[in-house]
């Protein structure tokens, strides 16, 4: 399988502060990877410093061989890059209809963009249903449905998500989870971030494990569950690392 | 009742160009939390167009004034802010300080200090019957002219594409540039659309007060900046009707304090200002979009 991203020593710093130290990482082309790791262990640096939220302070990220660190922010998403932040961010005050809209800025093929705005509107009733009202009055969930949709309205051939389970009941973090698969039957490639681990590696191709701002740990579901230093690598290495 | 349609006209009036005024100060500050103190400047000096050009034709000024404001307000978005673009927004209100003194110094030195006549509009220097009264043509047309900007512009960020990317970068600048959202774009148009209003502003405002010196825009400005307090920071419905109502109160104080308080008038403005803030600190309209970007 060839590499759609390819992440060479990428290096983000906060001050004097290391939050990723040389993180080497390939995602293929149609695969789902996840990124799980305790709470500050720099996952969501990961995605910010691949979107360019973040500067990256050395190293390389290439979509499809195009460098991608240093282009502004808003080239990331007309590369085909399309991120889902941490807590969600909807516009709140635009309506979800105009949320939706927003997710095609990047498209002019106005026919096409209609017709996948209807195709979400059929798949989600209830976005449909509230498509006229401020987005900011829908449920953590409808939010999160909504966010992945907007996110898809740009067509992209990566899908970053930062933390989509978090905040949201068991219920809710399922469907969410069926969207990506969804998603990615249709061609797109994921790149998931999740504290929550066992979700993640249920549906992931292959999972890294990172702690302190390095990778620990990688494999297939049934490779980390089988090893031993898998419990070790997620909650026991932070204190040695953080010197 | 014959009393009250020139004293609501005349109130409307002022009321709309503080409102015009709010709005365009509150445009970039919804867009990238600058509290623009040259829009005073950005009022200023087409004014200073009319006064150079006051021999020329009316459409030519007026034409001239929109051109001259637009382009000073993409120079100093260029120039001055464009650099500091996601620095602190204190850094920020004191650079436009900095642009706010640089220009009004370059327009005493330009043009000195004293009063320059100006009456871009003298045909509409008399009056016409309304309700039964005669009503100053000058001041109905300023009205009139604040309500089609007033809709003009709220069909224009309701419905158009730059309109939706403006509101949606005003709401969350990160998560819009996500989407694709060009930042550069929409601060252009903010400071477009902020200047062409500045530049109606001093066009009616010239009219109605006659001549035009180098703190010509500041009397208004900061009222319209108290306004756009009043009305709540960063929203704009609440920038035109924290100006439409600061404007109108003015206005009321000046017609019914008893004469001997009306050089006081504007402190029973601020006076009311600091009741409405004491009930409601965060503005009559709060914003919702003031909060952390990702």
């Amino acid at each position: 399988m060839s590499a759609l991203l390819e992440i060479r020593k990428l290096t983000v710093s906060y001050g004097r502060i290391t939050a990723l130290s040389e993180i080497d990482l390939s995602v293929g082309v149609g695969e789902i990877v996840a990124i799980i790791g305790p709470n500050g262990a720099g996952k969501s640096s990961l995605l910010n410093a691949i979107a360019g939220v973040v500067p990256a302070a050395g190293g390389s990220v290439t979509l499809d061989g195009t460098e991608m660190l240093r282009l502004p922010l808003e080239e990331s998403v007309r590369h085909g890059i399309a991120m889902v932040p941490e807590g969600r961010h909807v516009l709140p005050g635009l309506t979800v209809l105009e949320n939706l809209r927003l997710g095609a800025t990047i498209r002019t093929d106005l026919a096409a963009v209609k017709a996948d705005l209807e195709g979400f509107l059929d798949a989600f009733p209830i976005l449909r249903e509230r498509r006229g009202e401020p987005a900011g009055r829908l449920s953590g969930g409808e939010q999160q449905m909504l966010v992945i949709a907007r996110a898809l309205m740009s067509r992209p051939r990566l899908l970053m998500l930062d933390e989509p389970s978090l905040g949201l009941a068991p219920r809710i973090v399922g469907q969410v989870y069926d969207m990506i698969t969804q998603t990615r039957a249709r061609g797109v490639t994921i790149l998931v971030v999740e504290q929550n681990a066992r979700r993640a590696l249920s549906v992931a191709d292959k999972t890294h494990v990172l702690n302190g701002g390095a990778i620990r740990l990688s494999g297939t579901a049934e490779e980390l569950s089988g090893n031993p230093q898998f419990e070790a690598a997620y909650f026991g290495l932070r204190a040695s690392v953080d010197e | 009742m014959s009393n009250l349609v020139p004293v609501l006209i005349d109130a409307f009036s002022v009321g709309g160009l503080y409102a015009l005024t709010a709005l365009g100060i509150g445009l970039i500050f919804s867009v990238m939390r600058l509290a623009n103190f040259a829009h005073a400047e950005f009022v200023t000096v087409p004014a200073y167009a009319l006064f150079v050009l006051s021999a020329q034709p009316t459409v030519m000024a007026i034409s001239a004034a929109v051109l001259v404001a637009v382009v000073l307000s993409l120079a100093t978005e260029r120039a001055a802010f464009r650099p500091l673009r996601g620095i602190d927004p204190a850094t920020m209100l004191i650079a436009s300080f900095t642009v706010s003194m640089f220009l009004q110094r370059l327009l005493v030195f330009a043009f000195d200090s004293r009063l320059k006549p100006v009456d871009p509009l003298a045909f509409l220097s008399g009056s016409v019957p309304l309700f039964g009264v005669s009503v100053n043509l000058l001041k109905l047309t300023t009205v009139i002219t604040c309500l089609v900007l007033l809709v003009a512009l709220t069909l224009f960020l309701k419905y158009t594409r730059f309109g939706l990317e403006m509101r949606a970068a005003a709401e969350d600048f990160t998560m819009s540039r996500l989407l694709g959202v060009r930042a550069n774009r929409v601060i252009a148009t903010a400071f477009v659309l902020s200047a062409l209003l500045a530049a109606v502003v001093a066009v009616l405002f010239s009219a109605q007060t006659g001549f035009v010196q180098p703190r010509f825009g500041l009397q208004i400005v900061i009222i319209a900046f108290v306004a756009t307090v009043i009305g709540g920071l960063g929203n704009l419905l609440g920038a035109a009707v924290g100006g439409f109502l600061v404007g109108v109160v003015a206005t009321l104080l000046q017609t019914y304090l008893p004469p001997d308080l009306r050089p006081f008038r504007e402190a029973f403005l601020f006076l009311i200002v600091i009741v409405v803030l004491l009930f409601r600190p965060q503005g009559l309209f709060p914003a919702r979009g003031l909060k952390e970007r990702i």
